[in-house]
């Protein structure tokens, strides 16, 4: 495939959630944040709990508009939800009352596309996914490692610009974890679909971006960009690399930069 | 020696012990797993029996409070002799079913898409939310000398009880449902490309489903309770008459008998509900 398109450009974004009360001054989540996610790349976005990460997730995935700022998404201005830039959520979405299979047809279904014709192409990414065996399955019946490919198999199936992945492998075990990041990382060296990743692992973060984005706390914005330049297509050997432990560090010191003992 | 037949008590275990150490056989060889039976629980059919042995021996002995209280032997007599074989018994039973069963119906029918535009429609809520809070706090044995006073026909007055029962718990059910629909569900949907339509069809009816469940359970107990009582107070017929007129004529082990059909029809229903509910939620059942 290897598509050029899925670019995100925001300018100096800002986004406050509303107070509790009338008189409660809205807290800001996202104050001046900029950045360049750029297409056929593996952007990833790194910040610690609650600094507003799934709130960038939902801007870019057009769920919720900023209060200032602009977000570009191939030179357009985001304007609302689309299929071409999809959101695997950090919670589980898929739909329970739905097998695996209607969850991943619902997209081109809803779209006008017959049952029939959409069958094929979900069926062999169901395959790919290995999820062949379970299409008629409730999404109870999963185990977590499986719900989150069946998402991924519901999202690629309406050919997105983009994904959008907000910690998708939070809360898996260690080892469905690490299947899940080198799942996703031959994925994208496969297709070198654009992608924004957010993650609070630094591991995980070094181990597929092209590019991470740091997060500050909130009112937060991105206060450091690094690339990782370890060649692809990458193996879990890559971590133990003499590259992989100067560009840890480099991440470290970003990510602790600023931050006062006292005040984890 | 005691050391070496524990040894050999361990490896004698079981037939997946020895084909574990068998040649070839991989894995020991998984058993279908059967479906447990809850072992016979005979504690709870002693104190059942102590039960009816109880208030035997209290009616026997004129215990205080049971001088005019039958037996449990004088009730299921009566029931055999008097009830059992008799057409107006069983018209009893069909004609409070037919009440529980309308009054019901009704509920589900105005209160299902009264609780769905409530919680999806947010000025239609503004304006209607008020009255319906209003109304609600009023009990359903409330409204009958109004039913009777609006209502044509007696018949009409009850059912319409029975259904004020089951109406507020099953709206309130389906509008909580709506309002605690997952909002990445709804997200989702609307990124695929889902019209309104389609969304409502087939993301928030199926979410809300389980709030009608709970609303049909809750409402179905209720209306056997209104219904009862409603046919004490302004109905000559039916099973709550039927217990009532036993203690009018000072017969009372028609009361028994009475108490005990309800009690049956209850549990009845209910069952019935159960099984329709599992039908509405077929991804609850495999798990
Ligand atoms: N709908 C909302 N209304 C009010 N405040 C919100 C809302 N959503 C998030 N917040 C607040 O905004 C901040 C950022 O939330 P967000 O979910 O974007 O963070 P996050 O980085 O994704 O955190 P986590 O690691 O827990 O997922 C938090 O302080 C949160 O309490
Ligand atoms: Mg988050």
């Amino acid at each position: 495939m290897g598509d050029t398109t899925g670019e995100f450009v925001g300018t100096g974004l800002y986004k406050s959630y509303a107070g509790a009360g009338a008189d409660t001054p809205a807290a800001p989540v996202l104050a001046d944040c900029s950045f360049h996610f750029e297409a056929g790349k593996l952007n990833v976005v790194m910040g610690t709990s609650g600094c507003g990460k799934s709130t960038l997730a939902y801007l870019l995935a057009g769920y919720q508009t900023p209060d200032r700022g602009t977000l570009l998404i191939d030179g357009e201005p985001v304007t609302g939800a689309g299929s071409d830039r999809l959101l695997v959520f950090q919670e589980t979405a898929l739909w329970p009352w739905m097998t695996v299979e209607e969850n991943v047809l619902f997209g081109p279904v809803s779209r006008g596309q017959s049952r029939q014709s959409a069958r094929p192409k979900a069926n062999a990414l169901l395959d790919r996914f290995g999820l062949a065996d379970f299409k008629d399955k409730y999404p109870s019946q999963l185990s977590g490692g499986m719900m989150r490919r069946a998402e991924l198999a519901q999202a690629l199936v309406n050919n997105p610009k983009v994904m959008i992945l907000d910690e998708p492998f939070r809360g898996l075990d260690v080892m469905t974890r690490e299947l899940m990041q080198e799942y996703y990382l031959k994925l994208f060296e496969d297709t070198r679909l654009s992608t924004v990743f957010i993650t609070a692992e630094l591991e995980e973060a070094l181990f597929l971006a092209d590019r991470i984005y740091i997060m500050s706390d909130a009112p937060s914005r991105i206060v450091k960009i690094i690339d990782v330049d370890l060649p692809r297509p990458r193996e879990i050997s890559c971590t133990a690399t003499r590259r992989y432990a100067e560009l840890e560090q480099e991440a470290l010191t970003a990510l602790y930069e600023g931050r006062e003992l006292e005040a984890l | 020696m005691s050391d070496r037949s524990i040894i050999i008590a361990t490896h004698d275990a079981g037939p997946s012990a020895a084909a574990s150490t068998a040649p070839g056989a991989a894995k020991p060889p998984i058993r279908p797993r059967r479906r447990a039976w809850p072992t016979f629980n005979w504690r709870g059919l002693v104190a059942v029996v102590m039960f009816f042995l109880a208030w035997q021996l209290a009616v026997t002995f004129k215990a205080p409070g049971f001088h005019e209280i039958p037996g449990p032997i004088t009730v299921v007599q009566t029931l055999v002799s008097d009830f059992l074989f008799t057409r107006s018994y069983w018209e009893s039973w069909l004609i409070s079913f037919k009440r529980v069963l309308l009054g019901f119906l009704f509920a589900q029918l105005l209160g299902v898409p009264l609780g769905l535009v409530l919680g999806s429609s947010r000025r239609f809520n503004r304006i209607v939310f008020p009255v319906f809070e209003m109304m609600r706090p009023i009990p359903p044995l409330a409204w009958v000398p109004l039913s009777i006073l609006f209502w044509p026909t007696n018949e009409a007055s009850i059912i319409f009880i029975t259904f004020i029962g089951a109406f507020f718990i099953i709206t309130i059910n389906v509008y909580d449902g709506v309002r605690s629909i997952k909002q990445e569900h709804l997200w989702l949907a609307h990124s695929l490309g889902a019209s309104q339509l389609t969304i409502f069809r087939r993301i928030v009816i199926p979410a809300v489903i389980p709030s009608i469940a709970v609303g049909m359970t809750l409402g179905i107990a209720v209306t056997w309770n209104v219904v009862i009582a409603a046919e004490m107070i302004a109905s000559d017929s039916g099973l709550g008459r039927l217990t009532w007129e036993g203690y009018v004529s000072s017969t009372p082990p028609v009361v028994f008998v009475g108490m005990v059909s309800i009690g049956i029809a209850g549990a009845l229903s209910t069952l019935l509900v159960d099984v329709i509910e599992r039908r509405m939620m077929p991804w609850k059942r495999k798990r």
